[in-house]
């Protein structure tokens, strides 16, 4: 059920309790123990909303960077990541294979706070080597949704 | 001027969905459980291989059974998931839907006179074609103590000395019916003990919800007797692609293939070609959908008992069929009035045959977020017709 359960979840974080053990065929409280279970686990991790923030009047610039950095003795990456990770600006720090080490995701307000976070916060970084910004112009896709289309049925309304 | 039409032809019913079809068409806000064909959009990559291959200017027509390449991933699917062996050169064929593989499959068995017989509820057009056919159709009325289930007795009471064909139509189109190995097992000795043939529509077979499909090509003694049918429709959500195919001895095929060969030349060759990389690739989009048909099935099972409505739960296709018995209504009185006053298409079990007089086909080729909606209409109408009983 475990795999299921994330699986709608992963989609569906608001669905009621009584909802998903109908539809996993399940007992209510063994989903709700096995939620507690798995979020205790670090497994779920936590319950977003998916915000297509285009559509708001709330001005958002995001940008990639990537980040080539030198690895210390005995921490590999790990200490770079977490210094750049506590910025609350940064939503996502990936280590990557390839021709640079480390994926940034930042959200600012404003090109220039992006900028400013560069320049100031992560370019002095001892071991960072290099940096290269790409700021993002249109999200087509997020999480697996498609921001730009909605749903329409075309079918015919009856059919054998 | 004389009549310029054929008395067998003008002798067959149109389909009864077809009434509702025009009554919902003309209502704008109308919302439908009607559908017979998958909610999800063709997944991208068999969608793309098709219009590569377009691209590529495949346009032309491959040979009457189909593309020698799709045979073969044909007829090692079957392999792979039923344990059935089929000479992709000899005994399998590529059809313009399983439709066309159940037309030709008969017009290639029967003589005039041949009995066929086909339980009902079950698809609108196995008695026509039979009756195209020159068979005399013979119906077996299924029960819904026996969750729709064709048995061994229900069999062996319809079979007469001019008996020839039997047609299985399982996993079930409207009763959502599947038939397992056991029951398979049990009207396979009726056959083999009677000498029948027996027509299989499996196009549901990837939609089941209790273990997987059993074939009755797989029971001992049922392959040489069996014309298995299958397609891409329901299994990749290909129904516009038009694909579906046949599988049986030599003999049969090579009979087939003449009707088809003269009727329809091939199969689409662009949905071939997707149907390759459907075959190959498709396995993870089947599970998936498999699994979202599976939760809203149990969804729909648990909101009728809650409503009250007795039904049998269902383990095959992607349909509910409910009694509305208690109401005193004829299935299409039931179904009309909901249209009228909840604004929701459902289809008579009337459609699919007589003795579906009483139940609804209810798809769930919906989502979630959609079914709940419509099944929110029916728990109001339900609760209406009870207060007027009342």
């Amino acid at each position: 059920m475990r795999e299921e359960l994330l699986r709608v979840i992963e989609k569906n974080s608001r669905i009621d309790l009584k909802e998903l053990a109908v539809i996993l065929g399940v007992e209510e409280i063994d989903v709700v123990n096995e939620m507690a279970a798995m979020e205790s686990e670090g497994i779920i991790c936590g319950y977003h909303t998916l915000i297509d923030w285009e559509k708001t009047s709330i001005e958002k610039v995001s940008a990639l960077i990537e980040v080539r950095v030198t690895p210390q003795r005995g921490q590999g990456f790990d200490n770079i990541a977490e210094r750049i990770y506590k910025y609350p600006e940064v939503h996502a720090v990936y280590l990557i294979s390839g021709g640079y080490d480390l994926l940034i995701a930042l959200e600012g307000k404003s090109l220039k706070e992006v900028s400013y976070f560069v320049s100031d916060k992560l370019a002095p970084l001892d071991s960072v080597l290099s940096t290269a910004t790409h700021f993002i112009l249109k999200k087509y896709k997020d999480h697996g949704t498609i921001l730009a289309r909605k749903y329409e049925d075309n079918r015919e309304k009856v059919s054998p | 001027m004389r009549n310029p039409l054929s008395d067998r032809i003008v002798g067959i019913k149109p389909s009864g969905i077809r009434k509702f079809f025009d009554i919902v068409s003309e209502m704008k806000d109308a919302i439908s459980l009607g559908v017979g064909e998958p909610d999800f959009d063709t997944p991208w990559h068999i969608r793309d291989e098709g219009i590569y291959s377009l691209e590529k200017g495949r346009t032309f027509y491959t040979s009457n059974a189909g593309l020698k390449e799709l045979k073969i991933e044909i007829s090692h699917y079957l392999e792979r998931r039923f344990h059935l062996s089929y000479d992709y050169d000899k005994e399998v064929m590529v059809t313009v839907g399983g439709s066309e593989a159940i037309d030709i499959a008969l017009r290639a068995m029967i003589n005039p006179g041949d009995e066929v017989i086909i339980p009902q509820p079950s698809y609108v057009s196995y008695e026509p074609c039979a009756i195209l056919a020159n068979a005399v159709p013979v119906i077996i009325d299924l029960k819904a103590e026996n969750e729709f289930r064709l048995t061994a007795q229900e069999l062996e009471d319809a079979i007469t000395d001019k008996t020839k064909i039997v047609v299985l139509p399982f996993p079930n189109n409207p009763t959502g019916a599947i038939m397992e190995q056991k029951d398979l097992e049990a009207v396979a000795e009726v056959i083999i003990r009677h000498d029948l043939f027996v027509i299989s529509d499996e196009i549901y077979a990837e939609l089941t919800y209790k273990g997987r499909h059993v074939s009755i090509a797989e029971i001992p003694g049922m392959w040489e007797r069996t014309v298995l049918i299958n397609g891409f429709s329901k299994t990749y959500a290909m129904t516009g692609w038009r694909l579906g195919y046949a599988c049986a001895p030599a003999a049969i095929i090579a009979q087939m293939l003449k009707i088809h060969q003269f009727a329809i030349m091939c199969a689409p060759t662009t949905s071939q070609y997707a149907a390759v990389e459907a075959l190959k690739n498709g396995n993870g989009d089947v599970a998936m959908m498999r699994e979202q048909y599976n939760q809203r099935r149990r969804y729909l099972v648990n909101a009728f008992r809650e409503m009250g409505l007795p039904c049998f739960e269902p383990y095959g296709a992607f349909y509910i069929f409910p009694c509305i018995k208690e109401f005193g209504m004829t299935s299409d009185e039931f179904a009309t009035r909901f249209l009228e006053e909840e604004k929701v298409a459902v289809v008579p079990g009337t459609a699919f045959g007589d003795c579906g007089e009483g139940f609804l086909r209810i798809s769930y080729a919906y989502s979630l977020e959609n079914l709940k909606i419509a099944i929110g209409r029916l728990a109001d109408f339900v609760e209406k017709l009870r207060a007027e009983k009342r």
